[in-house]
This record gives structure tokens, C-alpha cells and sequence, in this order.
């Protein structure tokens, strides 16, 4: 099953650096990434669609992984990243930032709003670190006060507005040309921190007893999970725009292929996330004949009905 | 001695331990208080003894504080406990903390309808009344048919919900998105809800479907309870779970959807409220009473500080019910926390 799904994120890879607004065959792209070709394909390809799709990897692993690991540590189905105030302080850093003046470039606006989702992340473990249920409730509520906060804000300025409007909806396109090697770096490295954690949680979906009678250490797994959503979901909201749903969707997938086990859950969230998102983003380029789909609007569309239909052949899965 | 009373009424009986009691009765006090502070608030300061006399027909400020300020805080009241009993009965229902009347896709569905009427239909307030509650129910019908099988689960119905709710707010941020910048300036104005301007012609049907609803939570609440305790245990007494459920998501989807229609989506107050009754009672169970208390005193609180804060200008009261309901719930768990630290 996992070599099937590697098999089919490579064909979505593919896939994403040939079709588009104007398609290109395998073969061109090929000799445009060797350097042997010239011309609008060489420039496509190189300058727009191979970033465009790296991105949608790193971002698709990261919320997915993001969105396993708060489901997992919470006990809670309907974690998702965004819970933990992610997105909440990215947007609002966007619009505070908008206020002061300061979100004028993309660059900024990336930093901007991983200072945000990062803060507002640190801020909800300070209070609500003492249970899972405690934990989620109080990322609810930080996120209300942050997003009332910017909705205020929003109304009052029109032109903060404009430019939040454009942000708020996750898309993959115009992101190309942001200097991405750094949340591209920061994802790499919490994936695979990501992926050293598995064992120890494992342990601690059995209870906190029984992990530590297992000669594992409860609040240092708990706090590295914690450290690594932050990192996974703010640095992917921060290149991205808030992509809600895939961090919630993906676990639910990868849980019916894995089999109660973290490692491997883990390994088939890392690769169903980009699969996701990378199919979704095709779609988006393609579905209407009028422009441009942001891929939020796509994951939704696409991942709510998989949900849905999941959810009802089989019962809802606790993980 | 006893550490509960039980009040009977024919047929009808209510066990409140006293905890329950004493909270009921100070939240009851707080939203009294509020609402001569609120009446007295407005362009000019009525002192209480002014309201007290006008609202009895006496004195100068007789229009004032029956037409313009009364409306605005019965309306504050009863939908803040409206929006309370909707978000018990969801959080009841689901077993989840989480699981509330925004989880379902109401709001999501009702600000669709919304923004429909506004960039297609040309928005005026009985299209968007209308509109609205369309958007909210037709959700809602949705999201009940697809989670029904042999039978409905409260976590199979959030899971649903929150799917529905996922595409919705991906069409409504993308509607909001590809719309002139004024058009979708006044949609995100409807969608932070808001009592500004409120009449008593709008309130009559209004409080008429929220009594009338509230009456039906009364007949279910016994079954309620014995629900939360599991589906055994409910149907070993008599409960019929699936109809006792559809009434409490009617009941639910009616509370919330009748104050969207009025006032667009009040966020928050559904979530907030049961829990902070849930944390002032210290009971186990989500129940009705402190939830509904919780949600009038939350909401006229936050709909007077909406209209302090930046006066003149009055804020959208959504606007102020998310930071302050967010704010108030952080402080009881960090003081949970603190407590537990401790003991």
C-alpha cells in the first residue's frame, strides 16, 4: 500500500510540473530541467512550475504530519493545526502588521506571519498545557480573541482588508518568486524530527501510565510534538496562506491504510499530504476555463465529499 | 445536609444541586445589572432611577428607553441565551467540546445565503433575513441527512459537519475574495453580527420561536441528560434516542438560525457560554439552564462594550463577543490550571 501511494505522489509530481495554463510534455520537461532546452518552456518549467511544486510537497507534508501529531497527542478526531491558534496568529500578525505598515512585501508578510502562528502557538501551551482538552479549548479560544481582534481591524481599515482578503484564502500560486528556501529548510527538518517521535508516541496513545511504566518520558514526547506542530503548520501557513481542512482530512485517510500504528501512520501521512495538495492544486489550474481556483477552495471541495463518504461507509475512526 | 433541592411541579420535577443554584441566581443578578447599565447607556446617561420611571411610562426619557435602548438589550438577552441553549444542546448531543451550532455548517450556510443576496440579489434586510436562513438550514438538512445511518451518532454528525463547513468557508472567502472591494467590505460587515439598530418590529416572531423552543428543550431535557450518560443507559430508560434527537438538533438549528436572521452570525456565544456554565457549576454534564444564563450575560456584556470602546462608533458585537467569550474562557483554565497546580 505505501509503495502504491509513493507511486502515485510521483505521478502527481509529474503531473504538476506538466500540466497547466499551457501543457508540456514529459519529454520537454525533462530536457528544460537537464538545461538542454531553451525558450518559454525552460522558464516555466524552471521558474515557475518546479518551485510551485515544491511547495506544494513541503506544504501537504507539513500539514498533514501537523495534523497527525495534534490528533494523536489531543486523543481528538477534530484536531487540526489550526486549533492550536496557527492560523489565528498569522492572520492576525498580517493585520496588525498592516496596521503598522509593516506587511508591504511578500518577505515580510511570510515572516510576519510565522512570528504570528509561532506566538500564538507558544502562548497557547503556556496556558493550556496542563491536559489535551484543556489544550484544544484554549487554542479555541485564543483563536476567537486573535481573529475578533483582526476582524475588527479588518472593518475599520479598508485597505488592510483588501490585502487580508487576498491572503486568507490558501492558494499555491504567486508564491513562487518568495524566498521559500527557509520554510522549505524548516519543514524538512521538523519531518524528520516528525518521523524520530513516532516511537515515543506510540507509547503515549496508550495513556500517560502506561508510557512511563514503557520507560518513556510523557512531557518531554509532549512537548516535542507540540514544538514540531508549530514549526510544521506555522511555517506552512506562512509560505501558503491558511490551507484549513488538509491538516484534518489527511490523518483521517492515512489512519484507514495504517492500521493503529504511529510509524506508519506517520509514513502515510508524509506522502497522502503532498498527494493531496499537489492533485488539488492541479485542479486548480485546470477546473475552470475563467483563471485560477485559490487550492484551498480545491482541498475543501475535494476532501470534504472524501470525508464525508468515509465517514459513513465505515463509522468515524478514533485514532 | 443535602446538597441538592428538588422542585416539583406536577408531572415535572427538577433536581439542581446547590451550587447549580447559587450560579443560576448571581448570573441572573449580572444580567439584571447590565441591563439597567445598558439601558442607561446611549447618547446620554440616564441615571437608574430615569430608566427605572421611564420604563414604568414616566419622565423626558420615556422613547429613549422603551423604543430605542429596550429593544437593543431584550435582544442581547434572549438571543445570548438562545445561543447558549443551541450550543448545550450540540455539545450534549456530540459529546464534544467542540461540537457547537458553527461546527454543523449553520453559520458557514447562512453567511453563503448572505453573501448570495448581497452580490446577487442587491441585499436588503428581508433578502438577507430570508437568504440567510435558507443558506443556514439547508446546511443543516444537508448535514443531518448525510450523517443519518441506521440511526444518528454525534460524532459521525461533527465530522459531517465540519466538512460542509470546510467547503462552505472556502466558497464564502473565494466569493468574498472575487467581489468588489465596498461589496465585500459590507459581507464582512453581516458576518460579524451585530444588534445595532434593532426594533421591536424585528423582535416579536424573533422571541416568539426562541419561547417556543425553549418550552420543547424543557419536555426533553430529562431525556437529554439521560443520554449523556450513554446510549444504554438512555434507552434501558425509556428514552427514544433518535427521535429525542432530531428534536434537539431542530431545536438547536432553530435557536441559532432565528438570531442569524435577525442580527447575522453571532460567533462564539454557542461555544463559550456551556462551557463557561460548565466551569462556574463545576458539573459534570453540560446543562441548559447555567448554559443559557451564561450566553445572555456574555452577549449584553459584549454588545455593551461594542458600543463603549471606540464611541462613537459602535463595533459589530461579533466583533466583541469572540475577543471577550475567548478572553473569559482562557481565564478559567488558566485559573483551573493554577487551582489544580496547587492542589
Amino acid at each position: 500500500m505505501l509503495v502504491a501511494s509513493v507511486l502515485l505522489l510521483f505521478v502527481v509530481v509529474v503531473a504538476s510540473v506538466c500540466v497547466g495554463a499551457q501543457a508540456i510534455a514529459p519529454a520537454e520537461v525533462w530536457r528544460a530541467l537537464t538545461g538542454a532546452a531553451g525558450g518559454d518552456e525552460y522558464l516555466i518549467v524552471r521558474e515557475v512550475r518546479l518551485p510551485r511544486t515544491v511547495l506544494g510537497v513541503c506544504v501537504g507534508a507539513a500539514l498533514g504530519t501537523a495534523g497527525t501529531l495534534v490528533q494523536t497527542l489531543t486523543r481528538n478526531p477534530l484536531a487540526e493545526p489550526g486549533i492550536l491558534g496557527v492560523s489565528a496568529g498569522a492572520g492576525f500578525a498580517i493585520n496588525l502588521g498592516g496596521l503598522l505598515g509593516l506587511a508591504g512585501g511578500q518577505a515580510a508578510q511570510l515572516a510576519l506571519a510565522f512570528l504570528g502562528a509561532v506566538l500564538a502557538a507558544v502562548l497557547v501551551y503556556a496556558l493550556g498545557s496542563a491536559s489535551p482538552l484543556q489544550l484544544v479549548l484554549t487554542g479555541v479560544a485564543l483563536s476567537a480573541v486573535l481573529s475578533g481582534i483582526s476582524l475588527g481591524l479588518r472593518l475599520m481599515l479598508p485597505d488592510v482588508f483588501d490585502r487580508y482578503r487576498f491572503w486568507s484564502i490558501g492558494s499555491l500560486a504567486g508564491h513562487e518568486q518568495v524566498p521559500l528556501a527557509l520554510p522549505a529548510a524548516t519543514i524538512a527538518v521538523a519531518l524528520v524530527c516528525a518521523a524520530a517521535v513516532t516511537r515515543p508516541l506510540n507509547a503515549l496513545v496508550l495513556g500517560d501510565e502506561v508510557a512511563q511504566a514503557l520507560g518513556g518520558h510523557v512531557l518531554r514526547t509532549r512537548l516535542s510534538v507540540l514544538v514540531l506542530v508549530t514549526l510544521l503548520a506555522g511555517a506552512a501557513t506562512a509560505a501558503a496562506g491558511p490551507i484549513a481542512f488538509l491538516g484534518l482530512m489527511v490523518p483521517h485517510l492515512a489512519r484507514r491504510s495504517a492500521g493503529g500504528s504511529i510509524p506508519w501512520l506517520m509514513a502515510y501521512t508524509m506522502v497522502l499530504g503532498p498527494v493531496l495538495l499537489l492533485a488539488s492544486d492541479i485542479g486548480a489550474r485546470v477546473l475552470l476555463p475563467t483563471g485560477e481556483v485559490p487550492v484551498a477552495v480545491v482541498t475543501a471541495f475535494v476532501g470534504a465529499p472524501v470525508l464525508i463518504w468515509a465517514v459513513r461507509r465505515r463509522g468515524a475512526v478514533s485514532p | 445536609m443535602s446538597r441538592s433541592f428538588v422542585v416539583r411541579a406536577g408531572a415535572y420535577s427538577v433536581r439542581a444541586g446547590r451550587r447549580t443554584l447559587a450560579v443560576s441566581f448571581a448570573l441572573l443578578l449580572a444580567a439584571l445589572g447590565l441591563a439597567v447599565l445598558g439601558l442607561s447607556l446611549g447618547g446620554s446617561w440616564s441615571s437608574p432611577q430615569e430608566v427605572l420611571s421611564a420604563l414604568a411610562g414616566h419622565g423626558d426619557a420615556v422613547v429613549v428607553v422603551r423604543e430605542w435602548r429596550l429593544p437593543r438589550v431584550a435582544a442581547a438577552l434572549v438571543f445570548g441565551a438562545a445561543l447558549g441553549l443551541a450550543g448545550a444542546i450540540f455539545q450534549n448531543l456530540t459529546r464534544n467540546a467542540l461540537g457547537s451550532p458553527d461546527i454543523v455548517g449553520l453559520d458557514a450556510g447562512s453567511y453563503t445565503g448572505a453573501l448570495f443576496a448581497i452580490t446577487v440579489l442587491g441585499g436588503t434586510s428581508a433578502q438577507l433575513a430570508v437568504s440567510s436562513i435558507a443558506g443556514g438550514l439547508l446546511t443543516a438538512g444537508a448535514v443531518y441527512a448525510l450523517s443519518l445511518r441506521s440511526g444518528l451518532s454525534g460524532l459521525r454528525l461533527i465530522v459531517v459537519g465540519i466538512a460542509a463547513n470546510a467547503m462552505l468557508t472556502a466558497l464564502n472567502s473565494w466569493i468574498v475574495l472575487r467581489a468588489e472591494l465596498d461589496v465585500a467590505l459590507a459581507a464582512t460587515g453581516w458576518s460579524a453580527g451585530s444588534l445595532n439598530g434593532i426594533d421591536w418590529d424585528e423582535l416579536t416572531l424573533p422571541f416568539i420561536v426562541i419561547t417556543a423552543l425553549a418550552l420543547l428543550l424543557v419536555t426533553l431535557s430529562h431525556g437529554m441528560h439521560q443520554s449523556a450518560l450513554g446510549d444504554e443507559v438512555a434507552l434501558a430508560s425509556g428514552v427514544r434516542l433518535n427521535r429525542l434527537r432530531l428534536l434537539l438538533v431542530l431545536a438547536g438549528v432553530g435557536c441559532t438560525a432565528t438570531v442569524t436572521a435577525v442580527a447575522g452570525p453571532i460567533v462564539f456565544v454557542s461555544l463559550a457560554a456551556p462551557q463557561i456554565g460548565r466551569l462556574l457549576t463545576g458539573a459534570a454534564g453540560v446543562a441548559l439552564v447555567p448554559a443559557a444564563l451564561s450566553g445572555a450575560v456574555l452577549l449584553l456584556a459584549a454588545d455593551l462594550t461594542a458600543q463603549l470602546l471606540l464611541a462613537p462608533v459602535a463595533l459589530p458585537v461579533g466583533v466583541v463577543t469572540t475577543v471577550i467569550g475567548g478572553c473569559y474562557l482562557i481565564g478559567l483554565l488558566v485559573r483551573r490550571t493554577w487551582r489544580n497546580g496547587r492542589g
